[in-house]
């Protein structure tokens, strides 16, 4: 279709609106799940949500709501067990194909749509329910809000976790706020790309930013940046290939990510001349 | 004044005592080595210090307080230190998200806490490592940095955990020479944990040796004794000098500096 006429739609400019809303979220947690190194905490909670969502749906309840009850139990459960999930990936990863084998089961009691599953799977921007773009404008800026409030504390834990114990921030404290606004970020990351392709708004972009940056602070926005460029720009290719949204935002954050080696090398081989 | 006032001090971990009774009077500008075999309590006092391990009985003053009210004048480095090999974040960042790090809100910094960042750095000597990505610095570098968060805010004591853990020789004696210096330009109270103390003999004004349960405190010559080991380590202790080195031996062999290293 031709690009011109992208904006004619109703179901574009939705598209785009919670596209940018769920992508400066994305990019906003992302950034400190990168940091963190929890990038697969974020991963799981996607999943456990699935059989939340899937069971409001069942119940003819919000299916984000669903999600988001889920997820948020899930982060407060992996905060408060902490460092105990440490090599326990079999019971991780058992719990999440629970999850997942609920969320099939709840699906199938749930006759009606089969397009649900692929919406909650993969994502479906382009049907986004303009209803429900407020619910995401108000999640979003609570999830926000809640990581404005804990960011100082979080960066100091993140970056120094035995000098932050000696300060008095409490690590498990610290870690269940985190995941439960990771969660909810989640929740939000799924209205659009699904719950298999979360990485690619939560993980891609603010790895990236972090390779090509090394200052905190532009590191934080070229994330937010990337995220919603790779948002609209997926969202734009749909519209002209009719290829899901979901593939190009996976394929382009992918890209963007390839990227970043290629600056951090010329950077790289840039200081390497310098100092020679 | 007093920077440290230890009055029948008794700390407890877990079910065991690691120190009882202890006395003991650190001057404000001092400079202290402390030592003593793996679990004398070395962190154990420090961590009473920092009010994060409470006394099972007596008390610890700091500059005349008790310890709570006046952490916030404490400039701490602790002992086990993350490996920052996988940080991509600037030397400037780590410092600076040190700044008021415990406090809710925005990691905004104002001009003040900038200065104070760059006074550390400059401090430590590491001005050049601000722009420097963590993931790319040595070892030492890397102990710098570290030093400079212990710095932020102005401390009126420093307590250094193991500094010279897993650094090399070289490293060693530039960190210890830099602790100096900047006792020597701030007046700072500072007490530096070791297990060798070879490479403090220059740079403290006394030591302060734990073990047993009980502490010496005085000079390297006062302390480092057989009698006064010998009852810090419950067995036959001979204190041997060579070259201007100190070793300590038992019957068993030496039980100083590399016997612990591994541990490191």
């Amino acid at each position: 279709m031709p690009i011109a006429t992208m904006l004619e739609y109703d179901f574009m400019r939705t598209a785009l609106a919670a596209g940018t809303i769920v992508a400066t979220v994305a990019g906003a947690v992302g950034f400190f799940l990168v940091l963190r190194n929890l990038t697969f905490a974020g991963h799981a909670l996607s999943h456990v949500g699935f059989a939340g969502a899937t069971g409001a749906a069942l119940l003819g309840a919000n299916p984000l709501w669903g999600l988001l009850a889920f997820a948020v139990s899930g982060g407060v459960m992996m905060g408060l067990l902490g460092e105990r999930l440490r090599g326990r990936d079999v019971a991780v990863g058992i719990i999440l194909s629970l999850s997942m084998g609920l969320g099939v089961l709840f699906l199938h009691l749930y006759t009606t749509y089969a397009a649900q599953a692929t919406a909650l799977l993969f994502g479906d921007v382009l049907g986004v329910d303009p209803d429900v773009l407020q619910d995401l404008l108000i999640l979003a800026i609570l999830t926000l809000g809640g990581l404005g409030v804990i960011a100082r504390p979080l960066l100091f834990e993140t970056l120094d976790p035995e000098l932050a114990a000696a300060k008095g921030v409490s690590p498990r404290l610290i870690a269940v706020l985190f995941l439960v606004i990771v969660a909810a970020a989640v929740a939000e990351a799924v209205q659009v790309v699904g719950i298999l392709l979360v990485f690619a708004l939560m993980v891609g972009p603010p790895a990236a930013a972090l390779r090509i940056t090394t200052r905190l602070t532009s590191g934080f926005l070229l994330s937010i940046l990337f995220a919603v460029a790779v948002t609209w720009a997926g969202i734009t290719l749909a519209y002209v290939t009719d290829w899901p949204p979901s593939f190009w935002i996976a394929a382009l954050s992918t890209l963007i990510y390839a990227l970043s080696f290629g600056k951090a090398r010329i950077q790289h081989l840039a200081a390497a001349a310098r100092s020679e | 004044m007093n920077a440290i006032d230890l009055e029948h001090l008794s700390l407890v971990r877990g079910n065991r005592t690691v120190l009882a009774d202890i006395m003991a009077t650190i001057r404000a500008g001092e400079f202290i080595g402390v030592f003593g075999p793996n679990g004398s309590g070395k962190t154990s006092l420090l961590h009473a210090l920092l009010g994060l391990l409470q006394p099972a009985s007596g008390s610890i003053r700091i500059f005349g307080k008790p310890t709570a009210s006046e952490s916030v004048e404490i400039g701490y480095l602790p002992q086990h230190r993350r490996d920052v090999g996988d940080l991509q974040v600037s030397g400037w960042d780590f410092v600076a998200s040190a700044v008021h790090g415990s406090r809710w809100g925005l990691p905004l910094l104002s001009a003040a806490d900038r200065r104070d960042v760059r006074r550390t750095l400059e401090t430590v000597e590491a001005g050049s490592l601000a722009g420097r990505v963590l993931s790319e610095v040595s070892g030492g570098e890397a102990q710098r940095l570290f030093l400079a968060k212990a710095l932020l805010g102005k401390p009126r004591l420093l307590l250094l955990d193991e500094p010279l853990i897993s650094l090399d020789p070289r490293f060693q004696r530039t960190t210890v020479a830099l602790v100096k210096r900047i006792q020597q330009a701030t007046g700072m109270t500072i007490l530096f944990t070791a297990h060798d103390l070879n490479p403090l003999l220059d740079a403290m004004d006394r030591v302060l040796y734990l073990g047993n349960g009980s502490a010496a405190l005085g000079t390297v010559d006062e302390v480092m004794t057989s009698d006064v080991l010998s009852r810090l380590y419950d067995m036959p202790i001979e204190v041997l000098r060579h070259k201007g080195r100190i070793v300590v031996v038992s019957a068993h062999g030496e039980v100083e500096a590399d016997a612990h290293r591994h541990h490191a």
